[in-house]
């Protein structure tokens, strides 16, 4: 036990979750003398009749204060005796849901307040049903008000069963139900005299005593890429944080989504060498070799991630602008950030009754159930299995806004429409029907991803693109995958592997490489040297420079429609 | 398994590997007071071996304490990191002071200063050392704060943040203002200057120094630019001070805590939250709010 607790506070509109949280802080002598004053002054002007207002501890913006609500969510940071907390306290009106699911992400345990007076109502279902969905394992059902019932317990034990029926139809896991009055303290902080019928805990008690099983060191190790440190030409360190297991120098690891393997030569944490490191702590991580790693691959081990491409989800749509299918959006998963669009909504989750409905597009705090398709090929997982792998964001790529979060639940198998070039046992990715364009909005050069794909031996490829036109006769090496695909009268002709690949001066035509980049190269002993240099050097900017032309094949088209690219 | 202290640390390296990789042009704010050291400290941490590849910027109001001066120049050189200085010397020509300006000194001088720079460098995002526990505005800022082209806040509307999915993206002229150590509270900072050996401005440290008392704060005399009124008096008290700004605006407290145990002590028992020290803060309830809606930090 022990250990930080992150929890929030939810439910309906005026079902006190401010006031609570007030008056934990305020019993438990947590606040500090300045604090205290300035709320007493406050709760003078205020709506109580000069009773303490305890929800002026929380509500921090000047339009909460006009309006008398929470709007966004409140971070606040006690110890108890016993242990350290942050409470994120997050807004009740429906209008602000998604601040209560960004308060939700964060959380080890929910309370959800229930009015006594009213019992459960949409928002306590919409509340238990978004916690769920970010991932909270425990609840806490805090039957607030109990004072306006007079402390009845028959009454209770109907708000009990309403509990008990919302607890089995979503499907929670650990759950308490605890009769509270948040204004006058009754089982807050104290077991109240006034329900000598309640034998459990205090609503503080309880969450001293919870325990909350975050570790992660058992598991399998993976850690996504955040960003490659080069701080000199010797050195080539991964960056990212251990999501779960352990690292150990030797270990071998398998870069995702490449496949390639390594053995780990050195890692850092916390700034220094070490020989070993566990679930949790920021890492560089150096490799015995030269592998292809960059922002968005995940370095793995005894790991049950799978690469994908289409998978169904539970979303929270977030948006004032509805969803729209089909349209392009970016989606962020671990450390990567890929093209994507939402292909079908299987359905649109009810709320309140837990039914499935039909539906074109979804509104603003809507709960769906939708496929989505990404552009290229990404490391995934179920949410249940791996949280950082398993979860994601939707962002609206002309407004830059977070449209919407939502988990993993089920990935499809591969196929071959996802990769650009297939035939026996061999997948290569290929950037090379991707088109270049000067963003005028941005002032960026952006790709538009290829919608061609699963080109196999015979097929016609399409050479002539916008901003592309390659010779109907040429090879194209894929570096990564150590794969020459010859093209003749613009089809593949074949497709083998790089150490049967001869290159002849007499016969061999134009040589590019799978972005579509011309190489230098003209006769075999240029082509040797350039593999061979390639090997060692292929994460220099300045091989690159001296072997590749990226104009010979290529331009780059003005672009002012922000949604195609 | 990791202590909370290290869940602290690896959570704030890998917001700043994440600005690091995915925004344009960073600038880590550096005020030269602790939770600044601490930042400093992050961030030479989440890069190693590597040394951080952006610059830090420090908003130079002239009215700063002259030992925290020295002490920013002193690490700058120790560390071998860019220190970019900024002025707005247009207030410093009109003779802008925190003695006959008020709140509009802290405007002119703080934040549009740092609104300056930071167009003049054309930084895309800005670290900043701010804290969630200080000030309620502050409790609700998203850990990645969008600003618009004016560099201003819109509380109102912040877009949602949800586990550790940061959304980086601006469009020309917005910019992004990034809290590392949000979810730290002042005893951690004091825990973790301890356990990591981080050196602070000697000002933290009780020690006799020359002050007088104004409206119930306790002012160091730093300079002669400090204007006695007639019935005031300089005395030699120890104090020292819990956090630094501007001086005079910056208020120190008589105490003997003179180790940094002594100051966790003293912290742990404290009857006055951080900012009660700062003038500026006490102008009106929500005053924090207005000011970070208009830039500051």
């Amino acid at each position: 036990m022990s250990g930080l607790l992150k929890f929030i506070t939810c439910g309906s509109v005026d079902d006190g979750k401010s006031t609570l949280i007030g008056h934990i802080l305020y019993d438990s002598k947590l606040l500090y003398a300045d604090q205290e004053k300035a709320l007493e002054l406050e709760s003078k002007a205020g709506s109580r009749g000069g009773k303490l207002d305890y929800s002026l501890l929380l509500d921090g913006l000047m339009a909460e204060h006009e309006q008398g609500i929470t709007i966004d969510v409140a971070y606040r940071y006690f110890t108890t005796d016993k242990r350290s907390f942050i409470v994120a306290d997050t807004p009740g009106h429906e209008e602000y849901t998604r601040n209560m699911a960004v308060g939700a992400s964060f959380a080890d345990l929910a309370v959800i307040l229930v009015d006594a007076s009213k019992g459960v109502l949409v928002q306590t279902r919409r509340h238990a049903r978004i916690s769920h969905l970010m991932g909270i394992k425990n609840f806490v059902f805090a039957v607030n008000k109990m004072d306006i019932i007079d402390y009845d317990e028959n009454k209770f034990n109907q708000i009990e069963e309403q509990i008990n029926e919302l607890v089995a139809q979503i499907g929670l896991e650990n759950t308490a139900i605890i009769p509270l009055s948040a204004t006058e303290g009754d089982n807050v902080t104290h077991l109240s005299a006034d329900m000598p019928w309640y034998k459990g805990k205090t609503l503080l008690d309880f969450l001293e005593t919870v325990e909350i099983n975050d570790d992660n060191a058992d598991n399998a190790f993976y850690l996504p890429v955040q960003r490659v440190c080069r701080p000199d030409r010797t050195f080539r360190g991964f960056q990212g944080q251990c999501e779960s297991g352990k690292l150990t120098i030797g270990d071998e690891i398998t870069v995702l989504p490449s496949g390639e393997k390594a053995k780990v030569k050195s890692i850092y944490a916390s700034g220094k060498s070490v020989g070993q490191a566990i679930a949790g702590q920021a890492l560089t991580v150096e490799l015995d070799k030269e592998i292809d790693v960059s922002r968005g691959c995940v370095l793995t081990r005894d790991i049950k991630v799978q690469i994908g491409k289409t998978f169904s989800s539970e979303i929270l749509w977030m948006d004032d602008e509805p969803l729209v299918l089909n349209e392009e959006y970016i989606l962020q998963v671990g450390t990567n950030s890929i093209v994507a669009s939402i292909e079908k909504i299987n359905y649109k989750t009810d709320v309140n009754s837990g039914e499935k409905v039909k539906v074109s597009s979804l509104h603003k705090n809507e709960l769906a159930d939708c496929t989505i398709k990404l552009a290229n090929i990404s490391t995934l997982a179920k949410f249940k299995d791996y949280q950082a792998l398993g979860s994601f964001i939707l962002v609206n790529r002309v407004s830059n806004m977070t449209s919407a979060c939502g988990v993993i639940r089920n990935i499809d198998a591969i196929n071959k429409e996802d990769y650009t070039f297939i035939a026996d046992n061999i997948k290569i990715a290929a950037t090379l029907f991707d088109e270049y364009y000067y963003n005028m909005r941005d002032t960026k050069i952006d790709k538009a991803l290829s919608k061609y794909n699963g080109f196999t031996i015979g097929d016609t490829l399409p050479l002539k693109g916008k901003t592309y036109n390659y010779p109907d006769k040429i090879d194209i090496i894929a570096l990564t995958e150590k794969k020459v695909i010859t093209v003749r009268q613009g089809k593949i002709n074949a497709i083998i592997a790089v150490n049967k690949y001869i290159y002849d001066e007499d016969i061999t035509p134009a040589l590019m490489d799978s972005r579509g980049f011309a190489i230098n190269v003209y006769d075999k002993k240029s082509y040797e040297k350039f593999y061979d240099e390639y090997l060692v050097d292929k994460n220099q900017a300045d091989f690159w420079n001296k072997w590749v032309d990226c104009t010979k094949y290529r331009h780059i088209l003005f672009n002012d429609n922000y949604w195609i690219i | 398994m990791l202590s909370h202290l290290d869940k602290l640390e690896a959570e704030a390296i890998y917001i700043i590997r994440e600005v690091a990789a995915t925004c344009e042009k960073p600038v880590m704010l550096y005020s030269i007071g602790k939770d600044s050291s601490v930042m400093l400290h992050l961030a030479l941490k989440a890069f190693y071996p590597e040394k951080p590849p952006f610059p830090f910027l420090h908003i130079d109001t002239t009215w700063k304490f002259h030992d925290m001066i020295a002490f920013r120049d002193k690490v700058a050189k120790d560390h071998g990191i860019t220190m970019l200085k900024y002025t707005n010397e247009e207030g410093v020509k009109k003779g802008v002071n925190p003695f006959d300006y008020g709140a509009s000194y802290t405007d002119i001088m703080k934040t549009q200063a740092l609104k300056q720079s930071l167009k003049k460098y054309q930084f895309t995002a800005a670290f900043g050392g701010g804290r969630r526990d200080e000030e309620k505005s502050r409790a609700k800022e998203r850990i990645f704060s969008f600003r618009n082209e004016a560099q201003v806040w819109d509380p109102k509307n912040q877009r949602p943040e949800m586990w550790k999915l940061y959304n980086p993206r601006i469009k020309k002229g917005e910019s992004m203002r990034v809290f590392p150590i949000s979810n730290w509270t002042e005893k951690d900072i004091w825990q973790y200057i301890k356990r990591e050996n981080i050196e602070i401005v000697p000002l933290y440290f009780a020690k006799k120094r020359p002050v007088i008392e104004r409206d119930g704060m306790i002012i160091m005399v730093d300079d002669d630019r400090l204007k006695l009124c007639p019935d005031e008096k300089i005395e030699q008290k120890t104090v020292r001070f819990r956090t630094l700004g501007c001086y005079p605006l910056t208020g120190g407290f008589e105490s003997k805590a003179d180790t940094l145990d002594k100051i966790i002590d003293e912290t742990l028992q404290a009857v006055t939250s951080e900012r009660a020290s700062r003038a500026i803060d006490k102008d009106s309830a929500g005053s924090m709010e207005r000011r970070k809606r208009e830039g500051y930090f």
